[in-house]
């Protein structure tokens, strides 16, 4: 028996507590026997979602790989609050090496393995997402091209946060940096083409892309295990809200995620060889400006001079989201996985 | 076993018989021959357990590299030049993690302008990295010292760097004995990682390391540099017994007995120094000359101890520091620090310019006469560099100072293909 009585939270978001839920459908993290791969004490701000993220995952992945698991680190907030000389809070064989080479690192964890036949030890690269769609997508690509067995996972807080909130190609349009400063007639970062990894990674017809956010945790360890049942490239790309460089409160971590999911800013989706294979519908459209407005890197579109045009570029963005991905409609179709089991 | 091979194939195959685990190939030259051949042992089987992954870059494939050794697999690649700084930061991060990963550099000028020929531009480069680094005289010498590095880095848990003049010896057909696959399993024991990623005893590594610590780590790899100049010549006298050869060891001396004037070098130059010392011997000149082979560690002591002796030493090489001049003349100099003799730099070869033993003759007998300047560079064409420097004063837009250059040895040329005519 290793489940414990689980209190139920009801927050009016279809969440479900694991008390509804038979033994082998509650998340990992409801287990007493969890792993803690990355323990407690770490020294992430409040309300980080890159640790929550990266908790989740990590436990995920070593329950589904029977405790054979090796993890990758780029070099990033997750690598810095985590191991502070002469302190880690890895229960699991953890490696570090530079910024941008986690994937290529990981390749040669793998391939180390392979040739000792190891194949039942697994391994997981992780990394932010400048280490994933800036200066790590070089090593990332050439990752996927060769299709290694590695779980690549990016824990996407949309920007540099970890050297003081500056812009990587994931920071949203409009989004105030410190090298996108509110000021000028377009504040904030440009509406550029944007660089979807999820869409490039799914380009290489990996086998399976998927992406998550930590407001649904059954669901970010619901990919986790789905991904760890499959060999070769894998890719999982994770929102995870940073209070500090969205200005968002620290107990909003939650909230702000499952916004950008219910707005249609940030589509929730698995992919299997290059094409898409389940949406998460949305549940409650909601307007961006609800996901905006609490966020202070936001604060320059609102206030005594609003900048409604901008606001409604981003919208026209969650728009295009909704239309390409199908994120209206009956939630019934494609996200009952874990309640009917 | 004797065979006239190339270079890079005596390389491959007795990296092969070295039984890596994990081999990373990113192609640049002159080291392209080596990966070919490693792959293809690897995809015909006779190389085997081994993975040969083709990756996107060296940066890459010096991660790779890095995460095979850290997961406790024997780890080889090979690069030169641009390759090398590419990879520059995993290579230092290699060294900093304490992973033994061999390498081969093909040595190769570094650009701009973009250059494929041979100088030691690019192992300079990485001086400071940690890296043990190791230059080959010949193709002989560059196979056996592949043996020697995996021993050596396995032992220091320090990565070694193998050097071999790009195309000179790269891409040189010689006669090689290549070494038995027993005598290579007996030389070099399994490889048994002093640190691994191991589900089973978990370890986190690679972690921020502070002020408070980040000295004494730093220190820890200077003082295995320092043990590596214990082993390295005790390695190559281990494998002289085993084989009957001198390969390897610190540094190597050349008729510097009672030698008033010893030059000094690294790698494959030794030759054409070696044949013009014994020119001037025949004209009775005291020369000798010393070969270091072990350019990290640098080998102070045996060094000084090499030259003892000397009035005077010449230091040829390579490559330079721009701005300041030559980078081994300067380990030389401090390692003759208070020593009774002069000491004089000259740069030669750089960007694969032939180093002829006739320069070297004439260069020996200046050196003799007490007539060269402190930093001489061999053979350098001073009118074609005056007619440039006169293009800079004379125009703002002069335009590329390389391509001005070409074009102006193209007009020498013709005019004296003019005149002969």
């Amino acid at each position: 028996m290793t489940s414990q009585p689980v209190r139920f939270y009801q927050v009016g978001s279809f969440a479900v507590g694991n008390r509804l839920l038979d033994d082998d459908a509650r998340t990992v993290q409801s287990d007493s026997n969890r792993t803690n791969s990355i323990d407690s004490g770490h020294r992430a701000c409040q309300g980080c979602g890159e640790a929550l993220g990266a908790r989740y995952a990590l436990d995920a992945a070593m329950r589904a790989s029977q405790g054979q698991l090796v993890a990758v680190n780029a070099t990033g907030c997750l690598e810095v609050f985590s191991t502070p000389y002469p302190e880690t809070s890895w229960r699991i064989p953890w490696l570090h090496s530079l910024f941008g080479n986690a994937p290529a690192v990981a390749t040669g964890v793998a391939a180390a393995m392979r040739v000792k036949g190891r194949t039942d030890v697994r391994v997981v690269a992780q990394a932010g997402d400048g280490g994933t769609v800036d200066i790590g997508f070089g090593c990332l690509s050439g990752m996927f091209e060769r299709n290694d067995d590695v779980l690549f996972i990016c824990y996407d807080n949309e920007g540099y946060m970890n050297t003081g909130v500056q812009r990587s190609a994931a920071t949203p349009p409009a989004a105030r940096t410190a090298t996108t400063d509110v000021v000028g007639p377009e504040p904030g970062n440009v509406f550029g083409q944007g660089k979807n990894l999820p869409r490039i990674a799914m380009a290489h017809d990996i086998p399976y892309v998927a992406t998550a956010t930590v407001a649904d945790l059954h669901d970010l360890e619901q990919k986790v295990e789905r991904a760890m049942e499959i060999r070769g490239a894998r890719y999982l790309h994770v929102l995870v809200p940073c209070p500090l460089g969205w200005g968002s409160a620290s107990n909003d971590t939650i909230h702000v995620a499952r916004l950008a999911k219910e707005t249609g800013l940030f589509p929730v989706f698995e992919a299997e060889n290059g094409v898409v294979t389940a949406v998460s519908k949305i549940r409650h459209l909601a307007p961006v400006e609800d996901y905006l407005s609490i966020q202070r890197r936001y604060a320059h579109l609102f206030g005594k001079h609003p900048r409604t045009d901008i606001v409604a570029r981003i919208q026209a963005i969650a728009d295009q989201n909704i239309a390409r991905y199908g994120l209206l409609g009956d939630e019934s179709e494609d996200e009952t996985k874990w309640v009917e089991a | 076993m004797l065979r006239q091979i190339e270079g890079s194939r005596a390389v491959a195959e007795t990296v092969a018989l070295c039984r890596p685990e994990v081999v990373c190939a990113y192609p640049i030259s002159p080291q392209t021959h080596i990966i070919e051949a490693i792959g293809a042992m690897v995809k015909a089987g006779t190389l085997a357990p081994c993975e040969f992954i083709n990756v996107e870059s060296e940066f890459a494939a010096m991660s790779v590299s890095i995460g095979a050794s850290a997961a406790g697999a024997r780890s080889y690649t090979a690069t030169a030049s641009q390759g090398l700084l590419f990879m520059i930061e995993a290579v230092y991060n290699a060294a900093g993690l304490g992973l033994p990963i061999v390498m081969t550099l093909a040595n190769r000028a570094i650009g701009a302008p973009i250059n494929i020929w041979n100088d030691h531009s690019d192992a300079m480069a990485v001086r400071d990295s940690g890296w043990i680094q190791l230059f080959a005289e010949t193709n002989q010498e560059a196979a056996d010292l592949h043996v020697q590095a995996f021993r050596l880095a396995e032992e220091l848990s320090v990565p070694v760097m193998v050097c071999m003049d790009g195309f000179i010896l790269t891409h040189a057909v010689e006669g090689v004995d290549m070494l038995d696959q027993s005598v290579v399993d007996a030389f070099l024991p399994r490889y048994e990682p002093r640190q691994v990623l191991d589900p089973d005893d978990p370890v986190s590594i690679g972690a921020m390391v502070g002020p408070e610590a980040f000295e004494e780590v730093r220190y820890l790899a200077h003082l295995r540099q320092l043990d590596a100049l214990e082993r390295i010549p005790s390695i190559a006298a281990e494998f002289a017994e085993v084989t009957g050869r001198q390969s390897g060891g610190l540094v190597r001396s050349y008729r510097t007995e009672d030698a008033e004037t010893v030059v000094v070098a690294l790698g494959s130059v030794l030759g054409t120094i070696k044949d013009a010392v014994d020119l001037r011997r025949d004209a009775g000149e005291r020369v000798g000359v010393v070969g270091i082979t072990s350019f990290r560690p640098f080998p102070g002591e045996a060094v000084r101890d090499a030259l003892a002796g000397a009035r005077r030493v010449v230091v040829i090489e390579k490559a330079f520091s721009v701005g300041f001049g030559g980078v081994l003349s300067a380990d030389v100099a401090l390692a003759m620090d208070g020593a009774d003799c002069t000491l004089r730099s000259v740069i030669a070869g750089l960007g694969g310019r032939a180093i002829t033993r006739r320069s070297l003759e004439e260069l020996l007998g200046d050196a003799a006469r007490d007539q060269l300047e402190p930093l001489t560079f061999l053979d350098l064409d001073h009118g074609a560099v005056d007619r440039e420097r006169a293009r800079m004063t004379s125009t703002r837009r002069s335009g590329p100072s390389a391509e001005n250059l070409l074009r102006d040895l193209g007009t020498e040329r013709s005019i004296q293909m003019k005149d002969r005519s």
